[in-house]
């Protein structure tokens, strides 16, 4: 069934892609630096400081987006006893940690204009900066622990306890009185964003999903070179 | 529009300092994402060549150990 995930077949195309996820990064960056600092228009209540949002929004969803897929990727490693799923879990995990770091520093500069503060220890940014946490604590586990049977366990028990924030990230806005503004953008129900705005949020979050799977690919392979180079140890 | 592009209302300095900060961020994990990679490529080049004929033709035996040497040919 996970044919498809072994290491031999999947480093065929995992080392060939970074150089086009590269190129097409860099397009889609550029096209969504245009709109995002030029072409949007300003806010009518908090001028031009909202374009702070182009960069915060997707930092925040991506980190989000990838720690679910951490989580998702460790339990599979155990259900299915597939090693490939903790090293895809690995490789996920550092563009990750610095997509919250950008949403958690990006969100504290839009502060200090909106609310007038640079950090209060409100729902959401709390909530955020637990998600940091948990993630450094995953990274700090495959750093300290040599064996493979105990990091499985403990970097997916992490992601377990640490799943349980995501969804208080999201409804924190809606649970609390909170400084940190609801969601504008549902997938469900109509969202509150202009389009002249939504579509430059759109492209700056496809070249940040884009930056991370050219990270994931670069990570991923030097992991499997590493499996590679203590394999050529035991010949 | 020059003037606008720059001064953003009064607020530049917020949102230059935060886009700066994201690409900064983004360079920085990109080249030491890219180090790494550099750094285990080497490693397995180097411990490719120390194999006698015996152990280097076992090594290539397997699709993905030619690939990688093939890749450190490239780069």
């Amino acid at each position: 069934m996970f044919k498809f995930f072994e290491p031999n077949k999947i480093f065929q195309i995992t080392s060939r892609a970074p150089k086009y996820v590269l190129f097409l990064f860099i397009v889609v960056l550029s096209i969504g630096l245009v709109e995002a600092l030029i072409l949007s228009p300003e806010d009518y209540k908090q001028s031009d400081s909202v374009r702070i949002m182009y960069v915060h929004v997707p930092a925040a969803w991506i980190s989000l987006g990838i720690f679910s897929s951490i989580t998702l990727f460790s339990i599979c490693g155990f259900v299915f006893k597939n090693k490939n799923f903790f090293l895809i879990s690995k490789s996920l995990a550092p563009s990750g940690l610095v997509f919250n770091i950008i949403a958690l520093v990006t969100g504290s500069i839009w502060g200090k204009p909106t609310w007038g503060t640079w950090w209060a220890w409100d729902a959401r940014i709390t909530s955020m900066l637990i998600l940091a946490l948990f993630y450094l604590m995953y990274l700090i586990a495959w750093k300290i622990y040599e064996s493979e049977e105990k990091v499985y366990k403990i970097s997916t028990s992490i992601t377990v306890l640490g799943i349980i924030n995501v969804p208080i990230i999201k409804y924190s806005v809606e649970w609390w009185n909170t400084l940190h503004q609801p969601a504008s953008i549902n997938i469900f129900s109509k969202s509150s964003i202009h389009s002249s705005m939504l579509y430059p949020l759109l492209i700056m979050t496809a070249a940040f999903a884009l930056f991370s799977l050219l990270i994931f690919l670069m990570k991923y392979n030097t992991e499997l070179i590493k499996i590679k180079n203590k394999g050529l140890d035991r010949l | 529009m020059i003037n606008e592009l720059f001064f953003m209302n009064g607020y530049e300095a917020y949102v230059f300092s935060a886009f700066s900060f994201t690409l900064l961020s983004f360079l920085g994990l990109y080249l030491v994402t890219k180090m790494q990679f550099v750094k285990e490529q080497n490693k397995f080049v180097a411990k490719f060549g120390a194999l006698n004929t015996e152990q280097a033709n076992s090594a290539k035996s397997q699709r993905i150990n030619k690939e990688i040497l093939a890749e450190a040919t490239n780069n």
